[in-house]
């Protein structure tokens, strides 16, 4: 078996509070190959941001990596520091965040923006770095990229400043691409096109990409794989298709039948009753099961089973019976 | 039969240039903004009519406008039969604001954090001097959430139940108009799932005609009987829900349609549209959408389409048919 | 009593609780304002009351028994031989009601005329802030005198002493309604574009409802932090004023008063003439303050 760009074993993110320890990330598994996109979608709350926050070393204290490892090209990067941490998030992993005109300093013309970003990780001359930026421009489908290269991000539209951000993100040549809602605040028709930009690029390149999302359209658009998160747990991880044709956990399941894109023509969607809980509220037994319509005395007080990596599809004590 | 809300070449110009001074030492002129440009539609009672455009289509500002927050700069609404903005007899328009009432989309913008839900859900009626007694509980209890929680304050509810709340307020006046504008694009899936569903049901129960505002072509699919499609504050399409999603007529519903993601994953990268909404400071001449526009001929850049009737589709284009 | 044990665990209370500048400085406050507030019955003498006065007992020395009397003062006297200590508490009462009815004051017209300015906009907005603007560009103190000047011009000679105090307390509020005005117009125009406000206005409220019912509960908090930075500001400009010899008559001295008074014979060795109400008006105005930088902190959300 190929080795995976990222490697996520156990991962759990900690914040001490006043009152207790919350737990947004909960023992989460999951490998990314490269090429691959995988998709992270949950509500909000469910951690997925968090997550990817993890892997780049970008938690806010008080949150902290509590357990669990990271692996990147095999190489162990959950407890580097300072300079080490830094050579790793910009040169082996590139971000993309929801919001481009923030992602972007707006008083550097993009091409200082990607000059400097590869002149820092790769070790090549102005010129060449100019010459490197310009193409990645090209890359991402910046129409005369040579002339705007010059120009401030506020001269750019909302598609083209996040065509932008991918450029920076990929110019240091990275292994993996985290895409924190990277079309959310953009139209329809731009968000068609830098999906499609975003598969053509990772598979291209090779790149692994971690799109984190929690909009299901995108997920089936751009995932191979998808992880469906809930209340901080790895709810399902498997195929993009079959989880979303065919989903095993019920938490999947009644998401799905509560998205508008899966059930049209149908006169009512099949909701879920309730909400996610809040951490603070978290009972014991499955996260999901004071919501799940399959819940059984089992899934009030037994730990959750825990999804690993490799094994099984959906973190659930039913999932054979649900799937029927 | 008279429609319920009647607009007529409804437009709305912004002033979006810069101070005076700054206009005048740049030598500048006024930057106007028409965010909304001649469109005339009609809702008849008790059905949904869904407005979907991107960003800069100008939904909101015509639902702001039917409400009665925005002034229309030339053009009328009419609600049964009455202009706000020109009726002169006070009694009239407190009963038509009465009857119109709005859900918005930012569900913890829209709740006054220092009230509680109790008296923020009966505020159309004791703004009035009506009876409220009583009405809060029966209200909360018909939006899914229970007697107790008038007393609470609304920091104490998650989005969806917060977007309850706002149904609840808008239903104290017994309107028979509401306004939806992006109701659920805050919220998350399953969610949104229980407010489409239980907004379904209250336009049921009480007769409701809703105006729905949203960028999301599923959800307003979902939704409305009839859609009309919004391209830079100009209506481009209109037609029932089912003959405008199963044939689009206009080459921008086509696009929209065509971009939006589907369950398999079958978008193409040749088949995404090429390009963005310009600027709608200065929109393009001719027909707004033909630089985008596959099938673009010499007269969609000169000539503006008038909408036309087309089967059972309104249509706004040179060479539909 | 649930209430009690829920504002007990709230935020505001636990960040009250660990903070050990707030608990102290809400001590100083409370004890210097409580015995200002009772001084007819906590103060040994009554300072204003000429029979009480005995000459004799001028310039005698803290803690230490006057030459002639034997009496003892904890704090000394002053040339008339007014106990330090009692007249500091009655010219506390004087210089904290000068200081909150001043702050009152501009803080009912700032709140006023920002809410307002920030409500209707256009040339109602640019009328109130372009005069707040035009008052900030000179010095508090300097409005303050310019006030207190006119308003000594236009009362009758024999009503000055009872007007001086009222006097005072304008021309301190008339001098700082401005910032009061610019946070609550700022925090005005963040709430007027708020959805709610809009689902009032859409119902049919009036302007005066939507203002006073809706928009100002939720720009309270920052002035109330203001209030209190303010409260301290206003102690010292009604000091400084005072000591300028342009606020308290000498007939209802002030800290600032006393400082005056007692600046005279600090060369000449009476020094605690001077000291005491000095560090009595430091402590105060430290005090407020530092709880005013506490309630900054713990009201605003993003350092929570």
């Amino acid at each position: 078996m190929v080795e995976p760009v990222l490697s996520v074993r156990g991962l759990t993110v900690e914040i001490p509070t006043r009152h207790s320890v919350l737990r947004p990330v909960d023992t989460v598994s999951f490998d990314i190959a490269a090429g691959e996109i995988l998709g992270v979608v949950g509500e909000s709350g469910a951690g997925k941001s968090m997550t990817g926050n993890a892997v780049i070393g970008l938690l806010d204290r008080p949150a902290h990596i509590a357990g669990g490892e990271i692996w990147l090209n095999g190489e162990r990067i959950d407890q580097l520091k300072g300079d080490a941490l830094r050579q790793v998030r910009g040169k082996h992993i590139g971000m993309v965040f929801q919001d481009p005109l923030t992602s972007l300093n707006p008083l550097l013309t993009i091409g200082q923006q990607l000059v400097e970003t590869i002149q820092v990780h790769l070790d090549v001359s102005g010129a060449e770095a100019k010459n490197r930026a310009v193409n990645s421009l090209n890359e991402v489908g910046i129409p005369a990229a040579a002339e705007r290269i010059d120009a401030y991000p506020h001269q750019f539209s909302g598609g083209m400043r996040q065509r932008v951000v991918i450029a920076l993100a990929l110019c240091a040549e990275p292994s993996l691409i985290i895409a924190d809602e990277p079309t959310t605040a953009l139209d329809v028709s731009v968000q068609a096109q830098i999906i499609a930009l975003l598969k053509r690029l990772c598979h291209e390149r090779g790149t692994a990409v971690m799109l984190i999302t929690h909009d299901m359209g995108v997920i089936a658009e751009a995932a191979d794989r998808v992880a469906v998160m809930y209340a901080g747990r790895m709810a399902e991880l498997g195929p993009a298709r079959e989880v979303l044709t065919k989903p095993a956990h019920p938490y999947t399941v009644g998401l799905m039948g509560s998205t508008p894109l899966a059930s049209a023509g149908k006169e009512r969607l099949n909701q879920i009753e309730g909400s996610m809980p809040r951490l603070d509220e978290l009972q014991p037994g499955c996260a999901f099961s004071p919501r799940c319509p399959y819940a059984q005395h089992k899934c009030r007080i037994e730990p959750r089973p825990t999804l690993e990596a490799h094994e099984g599809r959906a973190a659930c004590w039913l999932a054979g019976e649900v799937a029927e | 039969m008279r429609p319920l809300v009647s607009v007529n070449k409804l437009f709305r110009v912004f002033d979006v240039s810069k101070p005076w001074l700054n206009r005048l030492l740049e030598r500048r002129n006024k930057a106007l903004l028409t965010a909304v440009a001649d469109v005339s539609f009609g809702i008849p009672e008790r059905t949904v009519y869904g407005l979907v455009g991107e960003s800069g289509s100008g939904k909101s500002t015509i639902g702001k406008i039917i409400v009665g927050l925005l002034a229309p700069s030339s053009g009328s609404v009419e609600i049964e039969g009455v202009d706000l903005f020109r009726e002169k007899d006070e009694g009239t328009v407190d009963r038509i604001r009465s009857d119109i009432q709005m859900i918005f989309q930012d569900p913890y913008a829209s709740l006054n954090p220092r009230w509680k839900v109790g008296d923020i859900i009966v505020e159309p009626i004791s703004s009035r001097g009506g009876d409220t007694v009583g009405v809060a509980n029966k209200l909360l209890e018909q939006v899914g959430l229970s007697a107790r929680d008038a007393t609470k304050y609304p920091h104490e509810f998650s989005g969806g139940q917060r977007q309850r709340i706002c149904i609840a307020r808008a239903l104290a006046s017994e309107p028979k108009l509401i306004v939806c504008d992006e109701p659920t694009s805050a919220l998350d899936v399953s969610v949104q799932a229980q407010v489409l569903n239980l907004m379904s049901d209250l336009k049921d129960d009480f007769g409701l005609t809703y105006l729905f505002i949203s960028h999301d072509l599923t959800v307003v699919r979902h939704m409305s009987d009839t859609v009309g499609v919004l391209y830079l504050g100009r209506l481009v399409e209109e037609a029932p829900r089912d003959a405008l999603f199963d044939g689009p007529k206009h080459p921008y519903t086509q696009m929209l349609l065509q971009a939006a993601p589907k369950l398999d994953g079958s978008v193409r990268e040749a088949d995404i549209p090429k390009g963005e909404i310009p600027d709608p400071i200065n929109p393009p001449a001719g027909c707004v959408f033909n630089p985008r526009c596959p099938f673009a001929v010499d007269r969609c850049r000169k000539e503006l389409p008038e909408l036309r009737k087309l089967g059972d589709h309104r249509v706004a284009c040179h060479l539909a048919e | 009593m649930e209430a009690l044990s829920r504002a007990w665990r709230s935020d505001f209370s636990w960040s009250f609780r660990h903070s050990p500048v707030a608990i102290i400085s809400l001590g100083v406050v409370l004890l210097l304002v409580l015995s200002a507030l009772l001084a007819p019955w906590v103060a040994p003498h009554n300072p204003f009351d000429p029979a009480s006065l005995n000459l004799m007992n001028g310039f005698t020395r803290p803690m230490e028994p006057n030459a002639f009397t034997q009496e003892i003062f904890w704090l000394g006297t002053d040339d008339q031989g007014r106990d330090v200590f009692s007249t500091i508490l009655y010219g506390m009462r004087i210089s904290l009601f000068v200081g909150f009815t001043a702050v009152l004051f501009a803080l009912i017209l700032g709140v006023t005329l920002g809410l307002i300015a920030g409500y209707a906009g256009g040339w109602t907005e640019t009328t109130i802030m372009r005069v707040a603007d035009v008052q900030l560009t000179f010095p508090a103190i300097l409005v303050a005198m310019l006030i207190f000047g006119i308003a000594k011009g236009i009362t009758p000679v024999d009503m000055r002493d009872e007007m001086a105090i009222w006097v005072l307390i304008i021309a301190i509020g008339l001098s700082d309604w401005v910032q009061f005005a610019r946070v609550v117009r700022g925090a005005t125009l963040v709430e007027k574009n708020k959805e709610y406000v809009q689902a009032a206005r859409l119902i049919g409220r009036k302007p005066g409802a939507i203002m006073l019912r809706h928009i100002l509960p939720n720009v309270m908090s920052p002035v109330l932090v203001i209030a209190t930075i303010s409260l301290a500001l206003a102690i010292i400009a009604e000091a400084t004023l005072s000591f300028l010899g342009v606020g308290a008559p000498p007939t209802q001295p002030s800290l600032g008063t006393l400082i005056r008074i007692g600046q005279g014979y600090l060369f000449s060795g009476e020094w605690w003439i001077i000291l005491f109400p000095a560090i009595t008006l430091l402590a105060l105005a430290l005090s407020v303050n530092l709880l005013g930088d506490w309630l900054r902190d713990a009201l605003n959300p993003k350092l929570r």
